[in-house]
């Protein structure tokens, strides 16, 4: 090693070399100290550095490029909602649930109300159209999420045109969540006992436009991205995650099809009428980034013709199961500041019948009394197996209720995938198991 | 909600038979009526931790008579054989590849379609480790681990709940283990499944479970430094009274409400 000592003096202390430098030339200056080679640097990546998808916490152990540990830190975003449903009345809890993981509001929705009714028993009185829409609108959710992800991923990767195009056709999605539910994101639109509010035939016609134009953008996303050297030099062989790896670790969702295993509770442990709908799992043996991004890509397609087929089966009817004592007393509307009780029932039980509002009250302020006992209801999330524990105690408040998060589950896998990897293959690995840590933290 | 402190159990200290019980600010308490069945709507338990009243609060000198109601808690009873479906199939697998398991399992549920196995604390590793490995069992994922805290209706008030499923057979299982507050102590399932090594964190962190022999059973949604278990039943809720207009809004587990 041969340094000038009036520019870049070294010294040993306990904690290693300390160079003091003083100016002259910096390749000198470097080349003082091998990093390679005998130094491991702990980088803290987050809870604020935008590829880790919120406020997710990376402690990682370099050796020069490569990592050679990882820890994963969450908790940055809990809010206790498990613990603050505890003290809403069961169809209050929708609310809570919807924000847990944002992109998916539907699904915890759906998650939820069919833990709810599974306590009830009421399981066999959820009309056919409310099933229906909740096919529907889950479907939509799911696009909406696939999108998302390819629009955050891409950015992270470096593809900026596919981060607008992808918020682009996500929007158009959020629009028609807004026609039908009165709001973008977080609806509360799913309830126990079926659906907050009819689809109108606007949002109808919106939908169809949708499956019209989608198939071209997914072409579109696909010229973009699918040939592009960088992408898939980006994506291929990285972050690799086998089937025995994904299964011990839990990760369920695009990731574990992605290794090859068509495990999709739609298919094998069908709920809402899903047995009924034709549609493929696509799976990929690639287990990694790309084969990540070719399933959630395909996925899309898959429920476009969910989509269509939920579409062709919406038949007039209740939308609330037929028992007053569940479905909510009231007859939503939306008017000019949003959504809300229709005028006509506000009359109706101001000024014409006590007994309803006597009903109207009691329903609202007290709820309906769920038999005592658990359950636990699994759908399939964006992101994996998304899981509702719920225990009554016979109350009108959920005594307990535990959120199997996808998001939570599987951030645990991110070590095993980046870990003897380049530092850069963590954000690739990272954003392909499409963690929210709204859900994650709950 | 009334706080109460951790093993005092407010409901079997002070029954509606005990002549120096003073539920619901002195208001006189309803006996069990003669004969009735259980499962009415009045006879199954509140939401309350005291297991009395109908809105939450005591002491509010409430003259309507309901905050002294006094409901009897229900707990689960055991399921008797045949348990239908597929789970009379399971338990004779689980017989046949782990010997001994009258000795491990406390009690079988079955409700609502669902199998629980109510098993021994100290045996769930084992029993866990023949489900994932039986030829005939296979219950390859663990989906979910979490806690309950039964507060009042369990002397061994926390349980922790594994869900499992069995992708071979697409079946599942709840496996449910139940400890104390002074000896909370379960030996871990993450060497039998390695995806329970956050959730058991998790259920450690919100319940105070201790789970033996997981590598780094640290808080993990919670800051290192906080004090008590949140999810706990017993958890104060803390807040201060807020003025609004005029008003007073007590703190959250002072206020009134339907239960």
């Amino acid at each position: 090693m041969t340094t000038n000592p009036s520019y870049a003096p070294e010294r040993d202390t306990s904690e290693g070399k300390v160079f003091t430098v003083t100016g002259g030339d910096w390749d000198t200056v470097v080349g003082a100290a091998d990093p390679v080679s005998d130094e491991r640097l702990i980088v803290n990546m987050g809870p604020q550095h935008p590829s880790t998808h919120g406020v997710l916490r990376l402690i990682l152990e370099l050796e020069g490029e490569t990592v050679r540990e990882m820890r994963s830190v969450v908790g940055y975003l809990h809010t206790g909602i498990e613990k603050n449903i505890e003290y809403r009345n069961w169809v209050q809890g929708t609310t809570f649930v919807t924000r847990m993981d944002y992109l998916s509001p539907i699904f915890n929705e759906t998650a939820y109300s069919l833990a709810v009714e599974k306590l009830l028993g009421i399981e066999d009185e959820i009309t056919e159209r409310a099933t229906t829409i909740r096919v529907l609108m889950m479907e939509l959710n799911r696009i909406s999420s696939h999108l998302v992800w390819l629009a955050t991923t891409g950015m992270e990767l470096g593809a900026i045109s596919i981060m607008l195009y992808g918020f682009r056709e996500r929007e158009y999605i959020l629009e028609i969540f807004e026609m039908i539910s009165g709001l973008r994101m977080n609806m509360a639109y799913v309830r126990p006992g079926g659906v907050a509010q009819d689809v109108p035939d606007s949002a109808v016609a919106k939908i169809r436009e949708f499956l019209k134009v989608m198939p071209k953008r997914l072409k579109e996303y696909e010229d973009l991205l699918s040939g592009q050297p960088i992408w898939i030099e980006r994506t291929q062989g990285v972050a690799v995650l086998d089937v025995t790896g994904c299964i011990s670790l839990g990760v369920t969702g695009p990731v574990l099809r992605s290794a090859g295993l068509p495990w999709d509770l739609r298919k094998t442990m069908p709920y809402c009428g899903y047995e009924n709908y034709e549609f493929d799992v696509p799976t990929s043996t690639d287990a990694d980034v790309w084969g990540r991004y070719q399933v959630r890509l395909a996925e899309i397609r898959e429920s476009l013709k969910i989509i269509e087929q939920a579409l062709e089966r919406l038949r007039p009817g209740p939308i609330m199961v037929a028992d007053k004592k569940i479905a909510w007393p009231a007859q939503l509307a939306i008017g000019v500041d949003g959504l809300g009780n229709s005028l006509e029932h506000v009359a109706k039980i101001m000024g014409q019948s006590m007994e309803s509002l006597i009903h109207h009250f009691k329903l609202v302020t007290e709820g309906f009394r769920v038999p005592p006992g658990q359950v636990y209801v699994a759908i399939e999330g964006p992101r994996g197996e998304l899981g509702a524990h719920a225990v009554s105690d016979g109350g009108t408040r959920p005594y307990r209720v535990h959120f199997r998060e996808p998001s939570f589950v599987n951030l645990q896998a991110l070590p095993a995938m980046a870990e003897g990897g380049l530092i850069a293959d963590v954000i690739a690995g990272g954003a392909s198991l499409d963690p929210v840590m709204g859900g994650c933290d709950r | 909600m009334v706080t109460t402190s951790p093993d005092k159990d407010p409901v079997t200290n002070q029954t509606p038979s005990q002549p120096g019980a003073k539920p619901g600010g002195g208001v006189p308490v309803q006996a069990t009526p003669a004969g009735a069945h259980t499962g009415a709507p009045a006879e199954l338990p509140p939401s309350s931790v005291a297991g009395r009243g109908m809105f939450g609060i005591q002491g509010s000198g409430d003259t309507s008579g309901f905050g002294g109601l006094v409901r009897r808690r229900v707990g689960a009873g055991g399921s008797e054989r045949p348990y239908g479906s597929y789970f009379d199939e399971v338990y004779d697998a689980l017989e046949e590849a782990f010997p001994g398991l009258d000795d491990a399992i406390e009690k079988v549920v079955v409700d609502r379609g669902e199998l629980t196995l109510h098993v021994k604390a100290e045996r769930i590793a084992e029993v866990a480790r023949t489900m994932r490995d039986d030829e005939s069992l296979r219950f390859e994922l663990c989906s979910s681990v979490s806690g309950v805290d039964y507060l009042g209706a369990d002397e061994r008030r926390l349980h922790v709940t594994y869900h499992l499923a069995s992708m071979t057979y697409r079946r599942r299982v709840r496996l449910e283990v139940a400890v104390g507050t002074d000896d909370p102590r379960v030996p871990t399932v993450t060497q039998v499944y390695p995806t329970a090594d956050w959730q058991e964190r998790e259920t450690y962190d919100m319940f105070g479970v201790v789970f033996e022999g997981h590598p780094g059973l640290t808080r993990i949604l919670m800051p290192d430094d906080w004090e008590g278990y949140p999810q706990r039943k017993d958890y104060p809720l803390g807040g201060v009274p807020v003025e609004y207009k005029g008003a007073e809004i007590p703190p959250p587990d002072r206020r009134r409400s339907y239960q």
